[in-house]
């Protein structure tokens, strides 16, 4: 037995209990302590069951109930390499978060860090649970606590709309990952994922599973904020305070699409693999979609969290096409482009955080050129900035370059250019915020970016170094990670075994282990020419759309005018959907979820 | 076998819905939610119904006489607990709306967007 796959569950939400117990009768300078060493235990922990997943699948029965002649009793934790691998990375931006926070939340801090050890907590056990609905209450515990540190700013309007638009939003996802469970449950009598999977097995998918099939993925998907489902995000990450974006950024938004390749691999693939392609198509237009509109969106803000919520969406797009490649390297490319991400949006956005501290406020427009006394900060965001184009061996360049190859190898050669359109604007806006901000180039005003309610953090004495520190820690891994030799193979590896549900049937309900050989070469391959390529071409949209975004009164007038007429209306469309009104969120995500339901139901049936 | 449980599960996911969508006031979407969330308690207690079964309590009750499945109720109540976390925080976060801004209107709070 693993008793060790318990921990990454058991600790921070003990941990929380233990600090909400015992905060008034710790001395103020020892506060911040003891979350900090839970959330690093944790991660401890979660990272030790990655490095032995790697050899062999750990399975743990909580309170032994073993399976029974394939038949699932109890409820079991299944940890392989990509989900102990999000636990560890969960459990990191958690532990980062909280040093960066030393005495950056003045108001409730106690609440603040046991939210943020609930919130780990429901995370890992998300991320490691081998059963639908287990996952499920996993799933609603992060999203409570993802709701309150939401709105953990009561005192202004902004995160309480925020709040709220994610709670209802993100509930009503919830309520339609339920409905699905149930309907497996009814026609399965199985939880378990393996023991799902085996009995819808050998059977074409009929009308029921499909239903199910296509609600577990909307739920999925209001999550991690795809096209149609993705308007409550920004208003969320806007306002949650920096250390809680990085999180939300990092893992939170992830969480989902790893729920949605999870549930795919183990109980749907079978039913569904005569078309495949069906469910291919559909999830690679809503990916390129959201990565689209996510980078344009983001282009046109100019809070700059807001402006980094934007990006975040368009760069879950980009992962959920990796993931809808259904292949290897396009599994492998999502999990890398989430390894690197994380890290590089968690910099970013704790930069935002020094500038709120620094000059009350993270309005790109006014704080046009004032961010030039912090040189050190100003570099890291840039460098952070660049790591997110994908350059060859720089920050996400070895997850794009495994996502194009899926691409490629299944005849989806349309993909690479729109991804890599899609991450030079949303790059090309961030850069050119950290331009105006931190060297004061462009004018102080542009109408075309959307103001947004003030923020009115309270003056505090922070620690600026400790701060910067973790901003510049936090970027400089995110941007090594493409050159870590063995890194491009052993993810490879690791996706091809979540992708393989017979070893895992296998291994959860008849405790077969399979071995996996030694770990993989430890080398770097070099990048293709096609990948080169693609880095450069995005560069160059990153360049131009910033300049643009700068510089564009400098156009002749006559073009001007003209790209002014047309392009206006569009950008007044899409601004005008997102309304901040969870009503007409509600209303997207009703949408969303009749036209996928109707869509695979045309499409799915049959053999 | 009766389909009636599924369109009462049904009814009530889609009246909340209709109601969390029109709602101009924070108190009542909070209850639409809840009148969703009743549809998955409906739809879960449906799923294990069977007929002329007893409850799944098998003291003096002969060996193979059928009974409910046991698993859907503590999914019921799992929901219902989960349920009055969430309903709970937003009934919260509705009192601070109210508190800051005057206002339980969900389309009037704080003026974010685009």
């Amino acid at each position: 037995m693993n008793a060790l796959l318990a921990f990454p569950v058991a600790l921070p939400l003990a941990g929380a209990a233990f600090i909400a117990l015992t905060d008034d009768s710790t001395p103020e300078e020892l506060k911040d302590i003891p979350a900090m060493l839970v959330a690093a235990a944790t991660t401890t922990i979660s990272t030790i069951i990655l490095i032995r997943s790697e050899r062999v699948t750990l399975v743990h029965w909580f309170g032994g109930w073993q399976p029974r002649h394939g038949l699932a009793i109890g409820i079991g934790f299944v940890a392989e390499p990509i989900g102990a691998g999000m636990a560890a990375l969960a459990g990191l931006l958690v532990t980062g978060a909280l040093v960066f926070s030393w005495h950056y939340m003045e108001e409730a801090p106690r609440l603040y860090r046991v939210l943020m050890l609930v919130f780990l907590g429901g995370m890992s056990g998300f991320a490691l649970s081998g059963d639908l609905f287990n996952m499920f209450v996993w799933f609603e515990l992060m999203g409570v606590a993802a709701y309150a540190l939401a709105g953990y700013m009561v005192e202004e309007l902004g995160p309480l709309q925020g709040a709220l638009n994610f709670a209802i939003t993100n509930s009503i996802g919830a309520f339609m990952i339920l409905f699905g469970v149930a309907l497996l449950y009814g026609r399965t009598g199985a939880l378990n994922l393996a023991q799902i999977g085996r009995t819808l097995a050998g059977h074409p998918a009929d009308g029921l599973v499909i239903v199910a099939f296509a609600l577990l993925a909307s739920g999925f998907l209001v999550k991690s904020a795809l096209v149609p489902f993705h308007l409550w995000l920004a208003d969320a990450y806007a306002v949650a305070p920096a250390p809680v974006c990085v999180v939300f950024a990092g893992a939170m938004s992830e969480v989902g699409l790893f729920g949605l390749a999870r549930i795919y691999w183990t109980v749907f693939e079978p039913s569904f693999a005569p078309n495949a392609s069906a469910v291919r198509d559909v999830l690679l237009v809503v990916g390129i979609s959201t990565a689209l509109v996510g980078a344009v969106m983001a282009f046109l803000q100019r809070h700059l969290k807001r402006l980094l919520a934007y990006t975040v969406i368009s760069h879950v797009g980009v992962t959920l096409c990796g993931i809808a490649l259904l292949n290897g390297s396009g599994l492998a490319g999502a999990a890398n482009l989430v390894l690197s991400h994380g890290f590089l949006k968690a910099g970013l956005f704790l930069a935002c955080g020094v500038l709120l501290r620094e000059f009350r406020g993270v309005d790109e427009l006014n704080l046009h050129g004032r961010g030039r006394r912090l040189p050190v900060l100003g570099t890291a965001f840039a460098v952070g900035a660049f790591g997110l184009i994908g350059l060859p061996y720089v920050g996400t360049f070895l997850g794009h370059s495994l996502l194009d190859e899926g691409a490629i190898q299944h005849g989806h050669a349309w993909l690479p250019p729109l991804i890599m359109v899609a991450a030079g604007v949303s790059t090309g806006a961030i850069l050119r915020a950290a331009a105006r901000v931190f060297a004061g180039w462009g004018p102080k005003r542009d109408p075309l970016l959307t103001p947004e309610p003030p923020e009115e953090p309270p003056e505090e004495e922070t620690n600026r170094v400790l701060m910067v520190t973790v901003v510049v820690l936090f970027v400089a891994v995110g941007i090594c990670l493409s050159a870590v030799p063995g890194l491009q193979d052993r993810t490879e590896h690791a996706a091809d075994r979540f992708r393989d549900r017979h070893a895992y049937v296998e291994r959860t309900l008849f405790g077969q282990a399979g071995t996996y050989g030694p770990s993989a070469p430890v080398v770097l391959h070099r990048a293709t020419g096609a990948s080169i390529g693609y880095g450069i071409g995005a560069t160059a949209i990153a360049l131009a759309t910033a300049l643009f975004g700068l510089f564009r009164q400098r156009i002749p007038a006559t073009i001007r005018s003209f790209g002014t007429r047309t392009l206006e209306p569009a950008v007044d469309g899409l601004k005008s959907v997102h309304t901040g009104i969870a009503g007409d969120y509600v209303m997207w995500i009703t949408v969303g979820t009749a036209v996928l339901g109707g869509v695979w139901a045309l499409t799915l049936r049959g053999p | 076998m009766t389909y009636l449980p599924y369109a009462v599960a049904a009814w009530l996911f889609l009246v909340g819905l209709y109601g969390v969508v029109s709602s101009r006031n924070l108190i009542h979407l909070a209850l639409c939610l809840s009148v969703m969330q009743s549809a998955t308690y409906v739809l879960l207690l449906a799923v294990g119904y069977k007929n002329k079964a007893t409850a799944p309590i098998f003291r003096g009750i002969p060996v193979g006489h059928p009974a409910v499945d046991p698993v859907v109720q503590a999914l019921t109540l799992t929901d219902i607990v989960v349920s009055v976390t969430v309903v709970a925080l937003i009934l919260a976060l509705a009192l601070d709306v109210h508190k800051q801004g005057h206002t339980v209107d969900p389309d009037h709070i704080a003026g974010m967007s685009g």
